[in-house]
Protein backbone atom coordinates (compact mmCIF):
# COMPACT_ATOMS: atom_id res chain seq x y z
CA UNK A 1 0.00 0.00 0.00
CA UNK A 2 1.26 3.56 -1.08
CA UNK A 3 -0.97 6.58 -0.22
CA UNK A 4 -0.81 10.18 -0.13
CA UNK A 5 -3.45 12.28 2.09
CA UNK A 6 -3.32 15.91 1.32
CA UNK A 7 -0.28 15.87 -0.78
CA UNK A 8 1.00 20.08 -1.58
CA UNK A 9 4.52 20.83 -3.29
CA UNK A 10 5.47 24.02 -4.60
CA UNK A 11 8.74 25.02 -5.82
CA UNK A 12 10.03 28.68 -5.77
CA UNK A 13 10.59 30.13 -8.89
CA UNK A 14 11.69 34.31 -9.72
CA UNK A 15 9.95 36.67 -7.54
CA UNK A 16 7.62 34.21 -6.36
CA UNK A 17 5.99 30.28 -6.03
CA UNK A 18 4.47 27.50 -8.45
CA UNK A 19 2.26 25.13 -6.67
CA UNK A 20 2.76 22.37 -8.23
CA UNK A 21 0.64 19.95 -6.30
CA UNK A 22 -2.35 21.43 -4.55
CA UNK A 23 -3.90 18.44 -2.67
CA UNK A 24 -3.09 15.14 -3.70
CA UNK A 25 -5.34 12.37 -2.66
CA UNK A 26 -3.98 9.09 -3.94
CA UNK A 27 -3.56 5.20 -2.68
CA UNK A 28 -2.20 2.56 -4.90
CA UNK A 29 -2.55 -1.06 -3.00
CA UNK A 30 -0.79 -4.12 -3.82
CA UNK A 31 -0.51 -5.49 -7.57
CA UNK A 32 -2.49 -2.65 -8.77
CA UNK A 33 -1.54 -1.15 -11.75
CA UNK A 34 -2.66 2.78 -11.80
CA UNK A 35 -1.99 4.60 -14.47
CA UNK A 36 -1.38 8.78 -14.12
CA UNK A 37 -2.61 11.39 -16.97
CA UNK A 38 -1.54 14.60 -17.85
CA UNK A 39 -0.35 17.00 -19.49
CA UNK A 40 3.01 18.34 -20.25
CA UNK A 41 3.90 20.18 -17.10
CA UNK A 42 1.01 18.93 -14.93
CA UNK A 43 3.41 17.95 -11.83
CA UNK A 44 3.47 14.26 -12.77
CA UNK A 45 7.19 13.95 -12.26
CA UNK A 46 6.62 16.15 -9.20
CA UNK A 47 4.39 12.99 -8.03
CA UNK A 48 7.04 9.97 -9.22
CA UNK A 49 9.47 12.24 -7.09
CA UNK A 50 7.09 12.27 -4.17
CA UNK A 51 6.01 9.40 -4.38
CA UNK A 52 9.71 7.66 -4.47
CA UNK A 53 10.42 9.62 -1.25
CA UNK A 54 13.53 11.38 -3.48
CA UNK A 55 11.53 14.75 -2.56
CA UNK A 56 9.48 15.74 0.84
CA UNK A 57 5.75 17.11 0.16
CA UNK A 58 5.49 20.84 1.92
CA UNK A 59 2.24 19.73 3.36
CA UNK A 60 0.30 16.30 4.12
CA UNK A 61 1.78 12.81 4.07
CA UNK A 62 3.29 10.37 1.51
CA UNK A 63 3.28 6.55 3.09
CA UNK A 64 5.00 3.46 1.66
CA UNK A 65 3.89 -0.25 3.48
CA UNK A 66 5.47 -1.62 0.20
CA UNK A 67 9.00 -1.32 -1.10
CA UNK A 68 9.06 1.13 -3.85
CA UNK A 69 11.39 1.35 -6.50
CA UNK A 70 13.74 4.69 -7.94
CA UNK A 71 11.74 6.20 -10.89
CA UNK A 72 12.43 3.23 -14.03
CA UNK A 73 14.67 3.66 -16.57
CA UNK A 74 16.09 7.49 -15.90
CA UNK A 75 18.75 7.76 -18.28
CA UNK A 76 20.64 10.17 -16.30
CA UNK A 77 22.18 9.12 -13.57
CA UNK A 78 25.60 7.40 -14.65
CA UNK A 79 28.88 9.23 -13.68
CA UNK A 80 30.64 9.51 -17.00
CA UNK A 81 34.29 8.18 -15.94
CA UNK A 82 32.08 5.09 -14.40
CA UNK A 83 31.87 1.80 -16.28
CA UNK A 84 28.38 0.27 -16.64
CA UNK A 85 29.80 -2.41 -14.01
CA UNK A 86 30.70 0.40 -11.34
CA UNK A 87 27.29 1.56 -11.97
CA UNK A 88 25.71 -1.83 -11.01
CA UNK A 89 27.62 -2.22 -8.08
CA UNK A 90 27.15 1.01 -6.66
CA UNK A 91 23.35 0.48 -6.83
CA UNK A 92 23.54 -2.89 -5.49
CA UNK A 93 25.55 -1.57 -2.86
CA UNK A 94 22.56 0.82 -1.21
CA UNK A 95 20.18 -1.70 -1.53
CA UNK A 96 22.70 -4.09 -0.16
CA UNK A 97 22.19 -6.54 -3.06
CA UNK A 98 25.22 -9.20 -3.62
CA UNK A 99 26.16 -7.34 -7.03
CA UNK A 100 27.98 -10.83 -8.29
CA UNK A 101 24.50 -12.38 -8.65
CA UNK A 102 23.49 -9.42 -10.83
CA UNK A 103 26.44 -9.03 -13.31
CA UNK A 104 25.38 -11.84 -15.62
CA UNK A 105 21.94 -10.86 -15.82
CA UNK A 106 22.51 -7.28 -16.62
CA UNK A 107 25.16 -8.48 -19.11
CA UNK A 108 22.57 -10.45 -20.69
CA UNK A 109 19.68 -7.94 -20.51
CA UNK A 110 22.04 -5.11 -21.67
CA UNK A 111 23.76 -6.55 -24.24
CA UNK A 112 26.72 -4.19 -23.62
CA UNK A 113 29.18 -6.91 -24.50
CA UNK A 114 33.04 -5.60 -23.67
CA UNK A 115 31.26 -2.21 -22.85
CA UNK A 116 30.24 -3.27 -19.69
CA UNK A 117 33.85 -2.31 -18.37
CA UNK A 118 33.98 0.64 -20.28
CA UNK A 119 33.51 3.96 -18.98
CA UNK A 120 29.76 5.03 -19.40
CA UNK A 121 30.75 8.37 -21.67
CA UNK A 122 31.88 5.97 -24.47
CA UNK A 123 28.56 4.94 -24.50
CA UNK A 124 25.24 5.60 -27.33
CA UNK A 125 22.17 6.91 -26.15
CA UNK A 126 20.64 3.72 -26.45
CA UNK A 127 23.23 1.77 -24.63
CA UNK A 128 22.96 4.18 -21.83
CA UNK A 129 19.11 3.62 -21.98
CA UNK A 130 19.52 -0.59 -21.83
CA UNK A 131 21.97 0.15 -18.99
CA UNK A 132 19.64 2.36 -16.90
CA UNK A 133 16.60 -0.25 -17.96
CA UNK A 134 18.98 -3.62 -16.95
CA UNK A 135 20.11 -1.76 -13.79
CA UNK A 136 16.48 -1.23 -12.64
CA UNK A 137 15.37 -4.58 -12.83
CA UNK A 138 18.08 -5.92 -10.90
CA UNK A 139 16.57 -4.94 -7.55
CA UNK A 140 13.09 -6.14 -6.60
CA UNK A 141 10.20 -3.68 -5.61
CA UNK A 142 6.99 -4.08 -4.39
CA UNK A 143 6.10 -1.24 -6.44
CA UNK A 144 7.51 0.36 -9.68
CA UNK A 145 7.49 3.70 -10.68
CA UNK A 146 7.49 4.49 -14.48
CA UNK A 147 7.92 7.73 -16.31
CA UNK A 148 6.70 8.12 -19.21
CA UNK A 149 6.57 5.76 -21.39
CA UNK A 150 9.27 2.78 -21.32
CA UNK A 151 10.42 3.30 -24.91
CA UNK A 152 14.20 2.31 -24.90
CA UNK A 153 16.21 1.13 -27.99
CA UNK A 154 14.91 -0.45 -30.80
CA UNK A 155 11.32 -2.03 -31.11
CA UNK A 156 12.65 -5.70 -30.32
CA UNK A 157 14.73 -4.16 -26.86
CA UNK A 158 11.70 -2.38 -26.33
CA UNK A 159 9.51 -6.10 -26.52
CA UNK A 160 11.89 -7.29 -24.17
CA UNK A 161 11.68 -4.96 -21.42
CA UNK A 162 8.31 -4.97 -22.06
CA UNK A 163 8.52 -9.03 -20.64
CA UNK A 164 10.76 -8.18 -17.81
CA UNK A 165 8.48 -5.41 -16.62
CA UNK A 166 5.25 -6.36 -17.68
CA UNK A 167 5.08 -10.40 -17.68
CA UNK A 168 7.53 -11.36 -15.33
CA UNK A 169 6.35 -8.89 -12.48
CA UNK A 170 2.74 -8.84 -12.84
CA UNK A 171 2.24 -9.25 -9.84
CA UNK A 172 3.81 -6.08 -8.39
CA UNK A 173 1.99 -2.42 -8.38
CA UNK A 174 2.68 -0.19 -11.12
CA UNK A 175 2.26 3.23 -11.01
CA UNK A 176 3.03 4.57 -14.83
CA UNK A 177 2.32 8.43 -15.61
CA UNK A 178 2.67 9.53 -18.81
CA UNK A 179 0.27 11.56 -21.32
CA UNK A 180 0.06 9.11 -24.10
CA UNK A 181 -3.11 7.28 -23.73
CA UNK A 182 -2.79 4.28 -25.36
CA UNK A 183 0.48 3.43 -23.46
CA UNK A 184 -1.86 3.79 -20.12
CA UNK A 185 -5.11 2.01 -21.56
CA UNK A 186 -2.47 -0.96 -22.31
CA UNK A 187 -1.28 -1.66 -19.45
CA UNK A 188 -3.13 -0.47 -16.27
CA UNK A 189 -6.58 -0.99 -14.78
CA UNK A 190 -7.32 2.31 -13.27
CA UNK A 191 -6.12 5.78 -15.18
CA UNK A 192 -6.72 9.11 -12.97
CA UNK A 193 -5.92 12.40 -14.49
CA UNK A 194 -3.66 15.33 -13.02
CA UNK A 195 -5.04 18.27 -13.91
CA UNK A 196 -4.72 21.78 -12.16
CA UNK A 197 -2.40 20.17 -9.18
CA UNK A 198 -4.87 17.88 -8.14
CA UNK A 199 -6.13 13.91 -8.82
CA UNK A 200 -9.18 13.70 -10.68
CA UNK A 201 -11.04 10.33 -11.01
CA UNK A 202 -14.14 9.22 -13.30
CA UNK A 203 -16.57 6.32 -12.69
CA UNK A 204 -14.19 4.37 -15.73
CA UNK A 205 -11.14 4.65 -17.29
CA UNK A 206 -13.39 6.18 -21.08
CA UNK A 207 -15.04 9.28 -18.60
CA UNK A 208 -11.21 9.96 -17.60
CA UNK A 209 -10.29 9.84 -20.62
CA UNK A 210 -12.92 12.34 -22.19
CA UNK A 211 -12.17 15.05 -19.41
CA UNK A 212 -8.74 14.72 -20.46
CA UNK A 213 -9.49 15.23 -24.62
CA UNK A 214 -11.22 18.25 -23.38
CA UNK A 215 -8.78 19.44 -21.32
CA UNK B 1 5.83 -0.70 26.22
CA UNK B 2 8.56 -3.17 25.91
CA UNK B 3 7.57 -4.15 22.81
CA UNK B 4 7.57 -0.52 21.24
CA UNK B 5 11.20 -0.16 22.80
CA UNK B 6 12.44 -2.85 20.91
CA UNK B 7 10.65 -2.18 17.91
CA UNK B 8 12.07 1.60 17.60
CA UNK B 9 15.65 -0.54 18.69
CA UNK B 10 15.20 -2.75 15.26
CA UNK B 11 14.50 0.40 13.24
CA UNK B 12 17.42 1.96 14.59
CA UNK B 13 19.55 -1.06 13.99
CA UNK B 14 18.17 -1.21 10.34
CA UNK B 15 18.49 2.66 9.81
CA UNK B 16 22.50 2.43 11.08
CA UNK B 17 22.88 -0.92 8.68
CA UNK B 18 21.37 1.58 5.14
CA UNK B 19 23.42 4.54 6.75
CA UNK B 20 26.64 2.46 6.46
CA UNK B 21 25.64 0.73 3.15
CA UNK B 22 24.72 4.30 1.55
CA UNK B 23 28.09 5.64 2.72
CA UNK B 24 30.12 2.63 1.77
CA UNK B 25 28.62 3.09 -1.76
CA UNK B 26 29.43 6.83 -1.87
CA UNK B 27 32.99 6.30 -1.09
CA UNK B 28 33.99 3.79 -2.90
CA UNK B 29 32.58 5.63 -5.90
CA UNK B 30 34.01 9.01 -5.18
CA UNK B 31 37.31 6.77 -4.88
CA UNK B 32 36.89 5.68 -7.85
CA UNK B 33 35.51 9.23 -10.03
CA UNK B 34 38.40 11.02 -8.54
CA UNK B 35 41.10 8.74 -8.71
CA UNK B 36 40.26 5.97 -11.27
CA UNK B 37 42.13 3.21 -12.31
CA UNK B 38 44.68 4.93 -14.27
CA UNK B 39 48.52 4.59 -12.83
CA UNK B 40 48.62 4.66 -9.00
CA UNK B 41 44.83 4.97 -8.84
CA UNK B 42 43.47 5.05 -5.40
CA UNK B 43 46.73 5.28 -3.07
CA UNK B 44 46.53 9.53 -4.64
CA UNK B 45 44.15 9.91 -1.93
CA UNK B 46 46.79 10.15 0.55
CA UNK B 47 50.23 10.24 -1.83
CA UNK B 48 48.58 14.00 -3.13
CA UNK B 49 48.68 15.37 0.46
CA UNK B 50 52.39 13.87 0.82
CA UNK B 51 53.61 15.15 -2.03
CA UNK B 52 52.17 18.63 -0.40
CA UNK B 53 53.74 18.12 3.19
CA UNK B 54 57.18 17.12 1.81
CA UNK B 55 56.88 19.99 -0.48
CA UNK B 56 56.27 22.65 2.15
CA UNK B 57 58.45 20.77 4.28
CA UNK B 58 61.04 21.17 1.55
CA UNK B 59 60.96 25.09 0.96
CA UNK B 60 61.10 25.21 4.77
CA UNK B 61 64.09 23.56 4.76
CA UNK B 62 65.72 25.01 2.03
CA UNK B 63 65.04 28.73 3.80
CA UNK B 64 65.82 27.81 6.77
CA UNK B 65 62.11 29.00 8.08
CA UNK B 66 62.50 27.81 12.03
CA UNK B 67 59.70 30.37 12.68
CA UNK B 68 61.48 31.34 15.66
CA UNK B 69 61.29 28.11 17.13
CA UNK B 70 64.26 25.82 18.48
CA UNK B 71 62.39 22.82 16.86
CA UNK B 72 64.04 21.00 14.09
CA UNK B 73 61.72 21.84 10.87
CA UNK B 74 60.55 18.61 9.43
CA UNK B 75 58.47 18.14 12.41
CA UNK B 76 57.32 21.63 12.86
CA UNK B 77 56.16 21.27 8.77
CA UNK B 78 54.95 18.13 9.54
CA UNK B 79 53.02 18.44 12.56
CA UNK B 80 51.52 21.63 10.79
CA UNK B 81 51.04 21.40 7.46
CA UNK B 82 49.23 17.98 7.95
CA UNK B 83 46.78 20.05 9.93
CA UNK B 84 46.17 22.43 7.44
CA UNK B 85 45.45 20.29 5.10
CA UNK B 86 42.75 18.64 6.97
CA UNK B 87 40.49 21.81 7.34
CA UNK B 88 41.25 23.39 4.14
CA UNK B 89 40.50 20.23 2.01
CA UNK B 90 37.65 19.41 3.50
CA UNK B 91 35.56 22.64 2.63
CA UNK B 92 36.96 23.01 -0.41
CA UNK B 93 35.40 19.46 -1.22
CA UNK B 94 32.10 19.95 0.40
CA UNK B 95 31.46 22.62 -2.43
CA UNK B 96 29.93 21.73 -5.34
CA UNK B 97 29.26 18.18 -3.70
CA UNK B 98 25.89 18.22 -4.79
CA UNK B 99 25.52 18.68 -8.15
CA UNK B 100 27.44 15.67 -9.47
CA UNK B 101 25.53 13.61 -7.55
CA UNK B 102 22.42 14.99 -8.07
CA UNK B 103 20.60 12.06 -9.65
CA UNK B 104 21.75 9.73 -6.79
CA UNK B 105 19.16 11.67 -4.52
CA UNK B 106 16.70 9.67 -6.90
CA UNK B 107 17.51 6.77 -4.39
CA UNK B 108 15.34 7.40 -1.52
CA UNK B 109 18.14 6.25 0.98
CA UNK B 110 21.00 8.70 -0.51
CA UNK B 111 20.50 11.94 1.23
CA UNK B 112 22.64 15.52 0.95
CA UNK B 113 23.71 14.79 3.84
CA UNK B 114 25.38 11.76 2.89
CA UNK B 115 27.00 13.16 -0.13
CA UNK B 116 28.77 15.70 2.27
CA UNK B 117 29.49 12.93 4.60
CA UNK B 118 31.31 10.93 2.35
CA UNK B 119 33.32 13.53 0.78
CA UNK B 120 34.46 14.74 4.58
CA UNK B 121 35.43 11.37 5.65
CA UNK B 122 37.08 10.40 2.51
CA UNK B 123 39.22 13.77 2.27
CA UNK B 124 40.22 13.85 5.90
CA UNK B 125 41.11 9.88 5.50
CA UNK B 126 43.80 11.03 2.98
CA UNK B 127 45.07 13.70 5.44
CA UNK B 128 44.98 11.30 7.97
CA UNK B 129 47.06 8.61 6.23
CA UNK B 130 49.53 10.99 4.97
CA UNK B 131 49.94 12.52 8.13
CA UNK B 132 50.80 9.11 9.78
CA UNK B 133 52.86 7.54 7.13
CA UNK B 134 54.96 10.42 6.76
CA UNK B 135 55.65 10.42 10.82
CA UNK B 136 56.81 6.62 10.81
CA UNK B 137 58.85 8.02 7.56
CA UNK B 138 60.53 10.51 8.86
CA UNK B 139 60.74 8.40 12.75
CA UNK B 140 62.19 5.65 11.20
CA UNK B 141 65.35 7.39 9.28
CA UNK B 142 65.69 9.11 12.33
CA UNK B 143 64.92 12.84 11.54
CA UNK B 144 62.31 13.31 14.05
CA UNK B 145 61.69 11.67 17.24
CA UNK B 146 58.81 9.59 18.33
CA UNK B 147 55.35 11.47 19.61
CA UNK B 148 55.77 11.83 23.59
CA UNK B 149 52.62 10.75 24.16
CA UNK B 150 50.07 9.67 21.08
CA UNK B 151 47.18 9.94 22.63
CA UNK B 152 47.29 13.87 22.75
CA UNK B 153 48.26 13.58 19.27
CA UNK B 154 45.22 11.47 18.26
CA UNK B 155 43.10 14.20 20.37
CA UNK B 156 44.78 17.40 18.74
CA UNK B 157 44.12 15.69 15.76
CA UNK B 158 40.13 14.53 16.29
CA UNK B 159 39.53 18.40 17.58
CA UNK B 160 40.75 19.56 13.89
CA UNK B 161 39.53 16.85 12.20
CA UNK B 162 35.83 17.63 13.75
CA UNK B 163 36.18 21.23 12.81
CA UNK B 164 37.25 20.54 9.52
CA UNK B 165 34.76 18.27 8.71
CA UNK B 166 31.44 20.66 10.38
CA UNK B 167 33.20 23.48 8.13
CA UNK B 168 33.12 21.77 5.25
CA UNK B 169 29.55 21.47 5.79
CA UNK B 170 28.68 24.62 6.55
CA UNK B 171 30.59 25.86 3.71
CA UNK B 172 29.28 23.34 1.08
CA UNK B 173 25.91 23.73 1.95
CA UNK B 174 25.96 28.10 2.27
CA UNK B 175 27.87 27.72 -1.39
CA UNK B 176 25.09 25.46 -2.83
CA UNK B 177 23.04 28.54 -4.10
CA UNK B 178 25.49 31.27 -3.45
CA UNK B 179 28.46 31.32 -5.63
CA UNK B 180 30.00 33.74 -3.97
CA UNK B 181 30.52 31.72 -0.45
CA UNK B 182 33.07 29.63 -2.82
CA UNK B 183 34.77 32.76 -4.64
CA UNK B 184 35.05 34.17 -0.48
CA UNK B 185 36.27 30.72 1.11
CA UNK B 186 39.54 30.22 -1.21
CA UNK B 187 41.52 33.66 -0.45
CA UNK B 188 39.61 33.38 2.97
CA UNK B 189 41.36 30.02 3.82
CA UNK B 190 44.71 31.42 1.76
CA UNK B 191 44.75 34.23 4.38
CA UNK B 192 44.20 31.99 7.51
CA UNK B 193 46.37 29.56 6.96
CA UNK B 194 49.76 31.94 8.16
CA UNK B 195 47.40 32.30 11.18
CA UNK B 196 46.07 29.13 11.79
CA UNK B 197 49.02 27.58 14.16
CA UNK B 198 50.68 25.14 11.28
CA UNK B 199 53.38 27.99 11.03
CA UNK B 200 54.61 29.08 14.51
CA UNK B 201 54.52 28.12 17.66
CA UNK B 202 51.91 30.16 19.95
CA UNK B 203 54.44 30.79 22.65
CA UNK B 204 57.04 32.76 20.20
CA UNK B 205 54.75 35.37 19.95
CA UNK B 206 53.69 38.72 21.90
CA UNK B 207 51.40 38.45 24.48
CA UNK B 208 48.97 40.39 22.32
CA UNK B 209 49.54 38.80 19.80
CA UNK B 210 48.71 35.65 21.34
CA UNK B 211 45.59 36.70 22.71
CA UNK B 212 43.49 37.25 19.07
CA UNK B 213 45.47 34.16 17.57
CA UNK B 214 43.87 32.45 20.48
CA UNK B 215 40.48 33.16 18.62
CA UNK B 216 41.19 30.76 16.18
CA UNK B 217 39.65 27.04 16.93
CA UNK B 218 42.55 25.08 15.03
CA UNK B 219 45.65 27.11 16.65
CA UNK B 220 44.14 25.27 20.03
CA UNK B 221 44.28 21.75 18.03
CA UNK B 222 47.68 22.30 16.27
CA UNK B 223 49.32 23.61 19.74
CA UNK B 224 47.75 20.68 21.11
CA UNK B 225 49.13 18.26 19.14
CA UNK B 226 52.48 19.39 19.24
CA UNK B 227 52.54 19.48 23.02
CA UNK B 228 51.79 15.28 22.56
CA UNK B 229 54.79 15.17 19.80
CA UNK B 230 57.20 17.34 21.45
CA UNK B 231 56.01 17.57 25.56
CA UNK B 232 58.77 19.43 27.60
CA UNK B 233 60.35 20.46 24.95
CA UNK B 234 58.13 23.64 24.29
CA UNK B 235 55.50 25.17 25.69
CA UNK B 236 51.78 25.55 24.63
CA UNK B 237 48.84 27.27 24.58
CA UNK B 238 45.92 25.76 24.07
CA UNK B 239 41.93 25.34 26.08
CA UNK B 240 40.34 22.49 24.10
CA UNK B 241 36.88 23.40 25.85
CA UNK B 242 37.03 26.58 23.98
CA UNK B 243 37.62 24.57 20.96
CA UNK B 244 35.04 22.10 21.69
CA UNK B 245 32.50 24.95 22.38
CA UNK B 246 33.43 26.84 18.81
CA UNK B 247 32.95 23.09 17.00
CA UNK B 248 30.41 22.02 18.83
CA UNK B 249 28.29 25.63 17.74
CA UNK B 250 29.71 24.99 13.92
CA UNK B 251 28.26 21.70 13.92
CA UNK B 252 25.25 22.79 14.79
CA UNK B 253 24.99 25.38 12.27
CA UNK B 254 26.65 23.15 10.17
CA UNK B 255 23.57 20.27 10.40
CA UNK B 256 20.91 23.56 10.00
CA UNK B 257 22.16 24.79 6.91
CA UNK B 258 22.53 21.24 5.27
CA UNK B 259 18.87 20.32 6.11
CA UNK B 260 17.82 23.32 4.61
CA UNK B 261 20.21 22.78 1.22
CA UNK B 262 18.14 19.39 1.62
CA UNK B 263 14.78 20.48 1.83
CA UNK B 264 15.74 22.32 -1.24
CA UNK B 265 17.82 20.35 -3.88
CA UNK B 266 15.27 18.99 -6.27
CA UNK B 267 16.86 15.56 -7.60
CA UNK B 268 17.72 15.70 -11.26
Amino acid sequence: MMEMVDVWKRYPIHGGHHQVLKGVNLSVSIGEKLGILGRNGAGKSTMIRLISGAERPDQGQVTRKMSVSWPLAFGGAFQGTLTGLDNLRFICRVYGVDPKDKVDFVDDFAELGPFLREPVRTYSSGMRARLAFALSMVIEFDCFLIDEVVSVGDSRFTAKCELELFQKRKDRAMIIVSHDVNYLKKHCQKIVLLQDGQIRTGENIDEVLRIYSKS
Amino acid sequence: MISTLADSLRDAGRAWAVQRRVLGALLLREILTRYGRHNIGFLWLFVEPMVFTLGVTALWSAMKATHGSSLPIVAFALTGYSTVLLWRNMPARCVNAIEPNQTLLYHRHVKVFDLYLARVLLEGMGATISFIFLSIFFITIGWIAPPEDLLKVAGGWMMIFWFGAALAIFVGSLAYDNELVDRIWHPTAYLIFPLSGAGFLVDALPTKFQEILLYLPMVHGVEYLREGYFGSAIRTHHDLGYMASVNAVLTFVALVEARKVSNRVIPA
